[in-house]
């Protein structure tokens, strides 16, 4: 089953000067497919991987995700389509500092409103003993290693149970036993919940670990 | 959107940095206080000085102009012509009011009059010694005077009442008392412009704490003062009005003058020099408050900015995982007012303590004014109008930075 479906994505960047950095990529992604994005800096796979989690709309060609067709959204519905069916990991984990572990985890969810704030806590535990942080929830988020941090931002990128958890580079900034806690935590995701993953590596190990690898290169598929 | 969440956000935003809030808020807190303590106490005394004018001038004043601007006897019977008088002279005319009592006891009919006085006023001289003291004399039915100008709370010594059994008595203004030495019980001659001497006797001595009243002005009975003026009993200058609602008077005084023919002054005629005031102090409240204000609101307004600046990073993750522009619009929106509402609060309340204090500090106006402390006035509608005024600036100069933040592009930031 499709859970995603890029058409025709063509970007252009127009700074300094007008350049194409996509070129008509269309591809698509399964349910609970684990899928690499690799190529060398600058061949275009985080500009695409950026327009894949809707945040950046400036692109032409057709995105789909669960069947909806995404291209020509508000930014609002965008955004309300994110917090139910997207999760991110990023390269600089990216929690907010002033909050615990636990609100950061719980923060998404509150914003669904799908659940109540009892029953986000009680999800927010589950989700953190997943990635082993549940026992660090209530300490401050800007107290923890790199690598804790990266395993909080994964427990906050699945607390809403989403469709699609995309990655920019989840290891690029971890060292190798981290890389490895990550990796498993994104493999169990997949094959156990049958969630979609994508994320952009430069890891090959992590890369031929994948379900699948998309190479890209000067904007371009090369192989996948 | 979701505002729990967004004050939640919020709140954890304004705590992590006390120090940032609590300086954002002491601007607001400053501009209202001092917002709250001008306010409070130009108005104060704008209504101390409206008071004190309106106490001691009648509503309505009816008088008989003398005027020399009469047409002549050429004029009358020559009318049309050209006519040329040189250095024509008042008529040999009554200063007094035709009928007085009578106009008296019929303007004492209408229901919007609090009390009708009539006076007979003169220029006198006393003499106590050898000089002579310029001042004047008001002959008055002491009784439907004390109605209209409470005279009876102004005694400082002897009694109102004593003038009522002493046809020779006077009552006098304490500046004029304390210039002349005298005290009750003293006699003292006074001399009319037409040279008629008359010995009297001080029965009591009040003050208005109005320097140009204080200072001249001596109460007598009217028949007394018909007696030296050499007048009948139905010799009247002046009718004073009290109404019960003083802007009514206005208008009143402009019925009057239509329906008897005699010059009429209402008391913002006379008193045209403290309105004047009164316009000049409240357009200055006006202007500082705004000053201050802005100022705070700048304050705001960079800190807020700071804020959204450093928080970038946050605001795009808060993006990324689904917040949308109004939710981040909110959680700074929210920050801006929670600082502007309890920084106006904090303002109140200092502003509030300050005309406090400045209440009862002692001042002394010397004779011009009778007054302790600094007249200040205590009224809710102020503190409602500050703490209004400081929402309504906080929101505004937070709603800019707040706008900016909901309109940063995550995906340059995420990116790095």
């Amino acid at each position: 089953m499709k859970v995603l479906a890029a058409n025709h994505i063509n970007k252009y960047f127009y700074e300094p000067e007008k350049f194409q950095v996509l070129k008509n990529i269309s591809f698509e992604a399964r349910k609970g497919e684990f899928l690499s994005l690799v190529g060398k800096s600058g061949c275009g796979k985080s500009t695409l991987l950026y327009i894949l989690s809707t945040m950046d709309t400036d692109y032409e060609g057709t995105l789909e995700m669960n069947g909806e067709r995404l291209t020509g959204k508000t930014q609002d519905q965008l955004a309300a389509f994110r917090n139910e069916h997207l999760g991110f990991v990023f390269q600089f984990h990216f929690l907010l500092p002033e909050f615990t572990v636990l609100q950061n985890v719980m923060l998404p969810a509150l914003k669904l409103g799908k659940y109540s704030a009892k029953e986000v806590e009680e999800r927010a535990y589950q989700k953190l003993k997943l990635v082993d942080m549940h026992s660090h929830a209530l300490k401050q988020s800007s107290k923890l290693s790199g690598g804790q941090q990266q395993r909080v931002a994964i427990a906050r990128a699945l607390i809403n149970d989403p469709t699609i958890i995309m990655g920019d580079e989840p290891t690029g900034n971890l060292d190798k036993k981290n890389s490895e806690v990550v990796f498993n935590i994104f493999k169990q995701i997949a094959h156990e919940n049958h969630q979609t993953i994508i994320t952009v590596t430069h890891d090959p190990d992590f890369a031929k670990g994948s379900d699948r690898i998309i190479e890209m290169s000067d904007g371009q598929i090369i192989s996948s | 959107m979701n505002i729990r969440i967004s004050l939640q956000i919020a709140k954890t935003h304004l705590l992590t940095k006390k120090r940032q809030t609590l300086i954002a808020m002491l601007g607001v807190t400053f501009g209202i206080a001092m917002f709250i303590v001008m306010i409070s106490f130009i108005k104060g005394v704008n209504k101390f000085l409206e008071d004190s004018a309106l106490d001691a001038t009648p509503h309505v004043r009816m008088y008989k102009e003398i005027t020399s601007n009469h047409p002549s006897l050429i004029d009358e019977v020559n009318p049309g012509a050209f006519n040329v008088i040189h250095h024509q002279l008042p008529k040999n005319e009554l200063a007094n009011i035709k009928n007085g009592l009578q106009i008296v006891a019929n303007i004492e009919k209408d229901k919007a009059v609090l009390g009708v006085s009539p006076q007979i006023g003169s220029q006198v001289f006393f003499n106590k010694g050898p000089i002579p003291v310029a001042g004047q004399i008001a002959g008055v039915d002491i009784l439907k005077e004390n109605k209209l100008y409470n005279i009876k709370r102004r005694i400082k010594s002897g009694s109102m009442e004593a003038l009522l059994s002493n046809s020779n008595g006077i009552l006098m203004g304490s500046i004029l008392a304390r210039n002349l030495n005298v005290k009750v019980g003293d006699k003292l001659t006074i001399t009319t412009p037409t040279g008629n001497l008359k010995l009297v006797k001080v029965v009591g001595i009040y003050g208005f704490g109005i320097q140009t009243v204080d200072g001249v002005r001596c109460y007598a009975n009217m028949s007394m003062v018909q007696e030296i003026l050499q007048k009948d009993k139905s010799y009247v200058t002046d009718i004073h009005i009290k109404m019960k609602d003083s802007q009514a008077a206005i208008a009143f005084a402009k019925v009057l003058k239509n329906q008897y023919k005699y010059e009429t002054q209402d008391w913002a005629e006379a008193n045209s020099a403290f309105m004047t005031g009164d316009k000049i102090r409240n357009a200055m409240v006006v202007i500082v408050s705004i000053t201050l204000l802005v100022v705070a609101g700048f304050g705001i307004y960079n800190i807020m900015n700071m804020n959204v600046i450093n928080k970038m990073k946050d605001i795009a993750i808060l993006k990324a995982t689904g917040f949308g522009g109004k939710d981040i619009v909110a959680v700074f929106l929210i920050q801006s007012i929670i600082i502007g509402v309890l920084g106006a609060c904090l303002g109140l309340l200092i502003g509030f303590s300050l005309s406090y204090l400045l209440s009862i500090t002692p001042f002394n106006a010397g004779d011009f004014l009778d007054v302790k402390t600094f007249p200040v006035i205590f009224n809710i509608k102020y503190y409602l109008m500050g703490l209004a005024f400081g929402v309504v600036t906080t929101i505004l100069a937070g709603y800019l930075p707040a706008r900016k933040a909901a309109k940063i592009d995550p995906v340059a930031i995420l990116r790095g």
